[in-house]
């Protein structure tokens, strides 16, 4: 008797199919033990710590990265260390800071009013990336929470905290290499002379 | 007789009470059940621990605006939550909660039960219907194809106890229950009646009709306020028959060591199943409705069949 392939494969199809009925009962079968299973594990879980922070009275312990509240930052000195550059404020990609930069009498830059709209703000940290001077700070703090949505303006003398932030020991006006009041060209920190260009010595 | 009959109202206007309150306290329960299982704390603020919430939930749903949308099929869109509360309330008519507090000594009280919780699938259906909201209808569709799949094989698991018992009473499959509880020879039975119950309920993981990753609520989409309340009640309600049932069928009932009343050992046992079906949703995934159509047809009917038999050869062989 002569095999063709073709009665091989009618042949191995039928034992596939007459197969398929107790595969299907395996496969199930299987299910259920693995079903048992995991309700098995989750009942488990009874005698779990939990993993709530019982938030108003236990409070969350975040990282110093973490972007929550912004503030502006002060130098070693007490003077403020935003300069009004408005770099933040062009970094923004939501339009909520706004400030007016002035100087004052030694030279200095300040914002004359600085006022973050925090009903606006992502808490995306751009502002903070493009500060050239680490004034503008996001610092781990979330409750800000308002009845009234005008309040979450800042104005300046909400922002302007006392102290350094995460840059202690940062003060621009020392490292910059310009000249303000009571610090001439070449006095700050790292600095050399400045060269005398009219000069032809060496 | 006058004394009968206000004992008769006693009973009726306590199991009503009793059912409708451990259906609102399962609201409580399955919240601090689910947390316990996903490691959380679930309600805890709002009295100790957290069992307030049943009082401001049940507030909310009465409050809340009972709006009927203006394309729905306004009267059966209104009774079909109610058909749910109604029928599942029914069907507590014939549970034997301890000797002396039942409703109705019916001699057909499996049968009635089973008539009873089939018509809960109406209201699915209907409400689905009546909304005229394309997602509410394939909710009410999938129950229909959850409905075809589970109660075929629904009422015949529970035969097994049925032909042990010799009777249809539940009283009597309670007493028959008195040497030895029917899980234990009637394994399978219960297990597979336990599927049917938890697919009856529409629960987890067969709330196939309502998957609201998918349909947005399904069938009760569209609902709000105490028609809602109704739906959600009327669910766990549900559970609460599944569970007696399952308890007077398998469980041996208000059965215990005398050193708890019968009806806390009753109370015990539901308990226990009640916890079950929120452990089912804590732990289990969704099948699709043409998974479970086919695993009731090609897998559950067989198995039951089967059981059905030999538990029939059997009793005969005890018989001879």
């Amino acid at each position: 008797m002569i095999i063709t392939s073709e009665d091989a494969r009618d042949r191995k199809r039928k034992k596939q199919v007459s197969g398929t009925y107790y595969l299907i009962l395996l496969k199930k079968g299987g299910n259920m033990f693995s079903i048992l299973r995991s309700m098995w594990l989750v009942f488990l879980h009874a005698f779990n710590k939990r993993d709530t922070i019982q938030y108003p009275e236990e409070k969350v312990k975040l990282s110093t990265r973490w972007r929550g509240r912004i503030v502006l930052t002060r130098d070693p000195d007490m003077g403020e260390r935003c300069v009004g550059c408005y770099l933040c404020a062009a970094a923004c990609p939501v339009d909520c800071i706004s400030l007016q930069s002035t100087e004052d009498e030694n030279g200095r830059r300040y914002p004359e009013f600085f006022r973050i709209n925090f009903s606006r703000c992502i808490f995306c940290g751009f502002c903070e990336e493009a500060c050239p001077t680490y004034a503008i700070q996001l610092i781990p703090d979330f409750e800000m929470a308002e009845y009234n949505r005008q309040n979450l303006v800042y104005e300046k003398k909400d922002l302007l905290i006392d102290g350094e932030g995460k840059y202690p020991g940062y003060n621009y006006y020392k490292v910059a290499g310009m000249a303000i009041g009571g610090k001439g060209k070449g006095e700050a920190i790292n600095e050399s002379e400045p060269v005398d260009i009219k000069s032809l010595l060496p | 007789m006058e004394e009968s009959s206000t004992n008769y109202f006693l009973i009726i206007g306590g199991v009503l009470f009793v059912m409708l309150n451990v259906a609102a306290g399962l609201i409580w329960l399955e919240r601090r059940m689910l947390a316990l299982w996903q490691d959380r704390y679930g309600p805890n603020r709002a009295g100790p621990f957290g069992l307030f919430i049943v009082l401001a939930d049940t507030l909310k749903l009465f409050f809340k605006e009972d709006w009927i949308p203006p394309f729905a099929d306004k009267a059966v869109f209104v009774i079909a939550p109610a058909i749910v509360v109604v029928t599942v309330l029914l069907g507590f008519v014939v549970i034997p909660f301890a000797p002396g507090i039942m409703v109705a000594d019916l001699n057909i009280g499996v049968l009635f039960f089973l008539a009873m919780s089939s018509m809960g699938a109406y209201s699915i259906i209907l409400g689905g219907w009546a909304s005229n909201n394309k997602y509410a209808l394939l909710g009410a569709m999938r129950g229909a194809a959850q409905m075809i799949s589970y109660e075929v094989f629904m009422g015949l698991a529970l035969m097994g106890t049925v032909l042990l018992a010799g009777s249809f009473n539940l009283k009597d499959i309670v007493e028959a229950q008195r040497g030895l509880w029917f899980v234990v020879p009637q394994f399978i039975g219960f297990v597979i009646f336990f599927i049917a119950g938890v697919a009856e309920t529409h629960r987890l993981p067969f709330d196939i009709p309502e998957a609201e990753s998918e349909l947005i609520a399904g069938f009760h989409s569209e609902y709000s306020g105490m028609k809602f309340g109704m739906f959600f009640i009327g669910e766990y309600l549900g559970i609460t028959l599944i569970s007696c049932m399952v308890v007077a069928l398998y469980f041996g009932g208000w059965l215990g060591p005398a050193f708890l009343p019968p009806l806390a050992w009753f109370a015990l046992k539901v308990f226990v199943f009640l916890s079950l079906f929120i452990l089912l949703r804590a732990s289990l995934p969704r099948p699709r409705y043409d998974q479970l159509m086919e695993y009731g047809w090609k897998i559950l009917l067989p198995l039951t069949l089967l059981n059905l038999l030999v538990t029939a050869g059997i009793v005969l062989w005890m018989n001879e």
